[in-house]
């Protein structure tokens, strides 16, 4: 048996290795090398070098910006989607009535897309807005937390799955042990299930934090980087260098080979760190 | 008897995986145009090569308004030819960045557009000299077309003009009203006699039954076009003119914007007597403007003759198509009493000289069709309602729309100055992005005069130097 599949090990390996090299591999060396080369379109590119590097970081601020507005709304997005994730995932691990139903419901808005989303929101924050005489395009502020929103809405009932499968997964003797040397509802929640769901914080941190990064559907639709560029994240300033000059597609790609190593770089520092916290079953 | 069967389900996989890929390559072209907005990852998927010997070419087109039409003329030129015409047309305001994923595939567009100068610049790799062929040899102004030495490299295809639109009905109800600051329309022929009727009929807005003067000033991003490049051409026009720049030379790096008072005039007209309250212009797009107009809540709108289908279509339109007129846009310059409607064109064919030349030779042929036959000339006019630039059009065969009819009244008129469409030299996409941010800024009332008049000066000279 051993043998065979040894044999045919290549054969078998083909489909998805050819998936991968057409839909991943390729498209990314492609892009790593086009960063350093001034092209129109992919098929006739000249090298350039370092150049578009420099001019990605030195020609104006707007990659910085966008870089800083980032992180903000990163770490705050983590922060609230966690956390609402977590409470609700708690509530609804209890026996409530209808705790399908909720579930189900939370879990919706996660199937609409990125675009859909984003215009739905924008009606809905502009009619706040709308009572105080301004809309979303007025300042950088209603748009960052326009997205916070957006997102928390969005990812919440995602990670609260997640966070309802880890603590589902608790071991019900943990509980009961617990239980009977009177530990009180918070010192379980402190003691037992946070250090319990710890691998699913893993993943939905991981999520979050990647997903946030990443954002560029959302952000495209509900502000499209106003009011001027203030509200623009990575992704989005990346396409717009990509698209908005002459001869610029080179700095586009260099933005988002950077792009591409800090989220790296984030992602496992952070999928280190939660790691080193879980707890051994 | 194991070997067999594992040996037969791997080619089975190995083969419906081929399969995928050629079923999905036919149908690939309509799909193509949800392709452009992906974002920057850069995708090589690539088309397996068809050089079918019956011929085909490959239109990617500008104009999603009149996308149908294109797909009809395609069909009755290969019923006529055996020529398959393929037209693919990119969503609004994705034409670069459709055009920049199709070139790059295995089955490029034979035939694409550019917007002009900037344009070519960016696609002078792909653009063959069209110097001989009879489309351009028809072209009745030679000097329309994009050239480069001796070369020539995109054709125009289309003449449009634009101006305010206003809708005389409403108009000649003010006219008979008492105290009217002007008797007829023909006695608005500057910018301060404008202001004052424009500011009149506000303060009788309730007894015009509208709600504003003009259409809303659609300032969300993306849709600013209409004044970070229409309406800024007017004003740059002058001082290119005053100074006698050379267009196609380096002088165009930096600008005064020495006009930017005349520019805030008709800006803060129309902000001021808009149907919408300035502080929530962010959220309005062209379309809500053309709909205020067709639906008679507004008298006035600035937009150019294409926009007559967005009149036109408008469901419960009140708009009688012979109320409809242009009026130049004042701007309170001297000497404007003699200004016309701002008349060119940023539409530009140009042909792949990438693609095999039988191929380049078919797209030339079919571009001289629908410009000289007696069935694709009916296209460009009546179901087009194209103003085509050619030869081969007589007297009789022009657009019959009320919007394209006034261009030509307006092209045809004595001692008119018409205004050329110099935005074509406009340095890049992000100098108009950030102009129409800094008005809406303005609108908003977060920025002042000299902020916005300091971004079009410092923002030109930076993405003009960058363009190098």
């Amino acid at each position: 048996m051993n043998k065979t599949l040894k044999k045919y090990f290549p054969l078998f390996v083909i489909p998805t290795l050819a998936a991968f090299l057409i839909a991943f591999l390729i498209p990314f060396l492609m892009g790593f090398y086009l960063s350093f080369t001034e092209f129109t379109t992919v098929s006739n590119a000249r090298w350039v070098g370092l150049g578009n590097y420099k001019r990605a970081i030195t020609a104006n601020r707007d990659f910085v910006n966008a870089l800083w507005f980032t992180v903000r709304f990163t770490v705050l997005s983590v922060i609230t989607i966690n956390v609402l994730g977590f409470f609700l995932a708690l509530l609804l691990t209890r026996d409530i009535r209808g705790t399908n139903l909720f579930r189900t419901v939370f879990f919706m808005p996660n199937l609409i897309g990125g675009i859909v989303l984003g215009y739905i929101w924008q009606l809905i924050i502009n009619g706040v807005l709308m009572h105080f005489g301004v809309d979303i395009t007025f300042s950088a502020k209603y748009g960052f937390w326009g997205l916070v929103i957006l997102m928390n809405w969005q990812m919440v009932g995602y990670m609260m799955i997640i966070y309802i499968a880890g603590i589902q997964n608790i071991p019900g003797e943990l509980n009961e042990a617990a239980a009977i040397d009177g530990a009180t509802p918070l010192q379980t929640l402190r003691h037992v299930t946070i250090p319990m769901v710890a691998p699913s914080t893993t993943i939905c941190t991981f999520l979050t934090l990647t997903n946030s990064f990443k954002l560029f559907d959302q952000n495209l639709a509900l502000t499209a980087g106003a009011p001027g560029r203030e509200s623009a994240m990575l992704a989005l300033d990346i396409y717009n260098t990509f698209y908005g000059r002459i001869g610029y597609e080179g700095v586009g790609q260099a933005k988002a080979v950077i792009f591409f190593l800090m989220v790296a770089l984030i992602a496992f520092a952070q999928l280190y760190l939660t790691r080193s916290r879980e707890v051994e079953q | 008897m194991k070997k067999i069967l594992s040996a037969a389900l791997a080619t089975a996989l190995s083969l419906s995986m081929t399969g995928c890929n050629t079923a999905s390559s036919s149908s690939g072209q309509s799909s193509n145009q949800s392709s452009g907005t992906s974002s920057a990852g850069g995708s090589s998927v690539s088309q397996p090569a068809n050089t079918a010997k019956g011929g085909k070419i490959y239109y990617l087109n500008f104009k999603p308004e009149i996308a149908g039409i294109y797909d009809e003329i395609a069909q009755t030129y290969q019923d006529e030819t055996g020529v398959e015409v393929t037209v693919v047309t990119a969503a609004s305001g994705a034409y670069e960045q459709t055009l920049k994923s199709e070139i790059a595939k295995a089955e490029p567009p034979t035939i694409f557009q550019i917007n002009g100068p900037k344009g070519y610049a960016a696609w002078k790799d792909y653009c063959a000299d069209l110097k001989d062929t009879q489309l351009y040899q028809h072209l009745t102004d030679k000097s329309l077309a994009i050239t480069d030495g001796e070369g020539v490299y995109g054709i125009p295809y289309v003449v449009e003009g634009y101006g305010i639109i206003y809708n005389d009905a409403i108009m000649q109800k003010y006219f008979a009203m008492e105290g009217a600051k002007a008797a007829s329309m023909e006695e608005i022929n500057s910018f301060d006699k404008l202001k004052a009727v424009v500011e009149d009929m506000t303060a009788k807005k309730d007894a015009l039954g509208i709600s504003g003067v003009f259409a809303s000033t659609s300032l969300q991003p993306g849709e600013d076009w209409r004044w970070q490049t229409h309406l800024a051409n007017i004003p740059l026009y002058y001082e290119f003119q005053a100074n006698q720049i050379d267009l196609t030379g380096d002088a165009t790096g930096e600008i005064t914007f020495q006009h930017g008072e005349q520019f805030k005039n008709i800006f803060d007209l129309y902000l001021n007597n808009s149907t919408t309250d300035p502080k929530l212009l962010g959220s309005r797009q062209v379309a809500d403007s053309m709909a205020e107009f067709a639906l008679g809540q507004c008298a006035m709108v600035q937009n150019g003759n294409w926009a007559w289908s967005q009149i036109s279509d408008v469901e419960g339109n009140v708009v009688k198509e012979e109320d409809i007129h242009f009026l130049p846009v004042y701007t309170g310059m001297e000497g404007e009493e003699n200004q016309g409607l701002a008349i060119g064109t940023e539409n530009f064919l140009a042909i792949n000289k990438t693609v095999p030349e039988d191929q380049q030779k078919l797209a030339e042929d079919f571009l001289f069709w629908l410009y000289s036959s007696d069935k694709g000339k009916d296209y460009i006019t009546n179901r087009l309602g194209f103003i085509a630039p050619f030869d081969t059009f007589s007297e009789e065969e022009k657009p019959t729309d009320p919007l394209a009819r006034e261009v030509l009244d307006w092209m045809g008129r004595e001692g008119v100055q018409t205004i050329p469409w110099n935005f074509t030299i406009f340095p890049s996409q992000t100098f108009k992005d950030d102009f129409g941010a800094a008005l809406l800024q303005y609108a908003q009332g977060s920025k002042t005069w000299e902020d916005v008049s300091g971004t079009v000066i410092s923002r030109w000279k930076e993405e003009s130097a960058m363009a190098q």
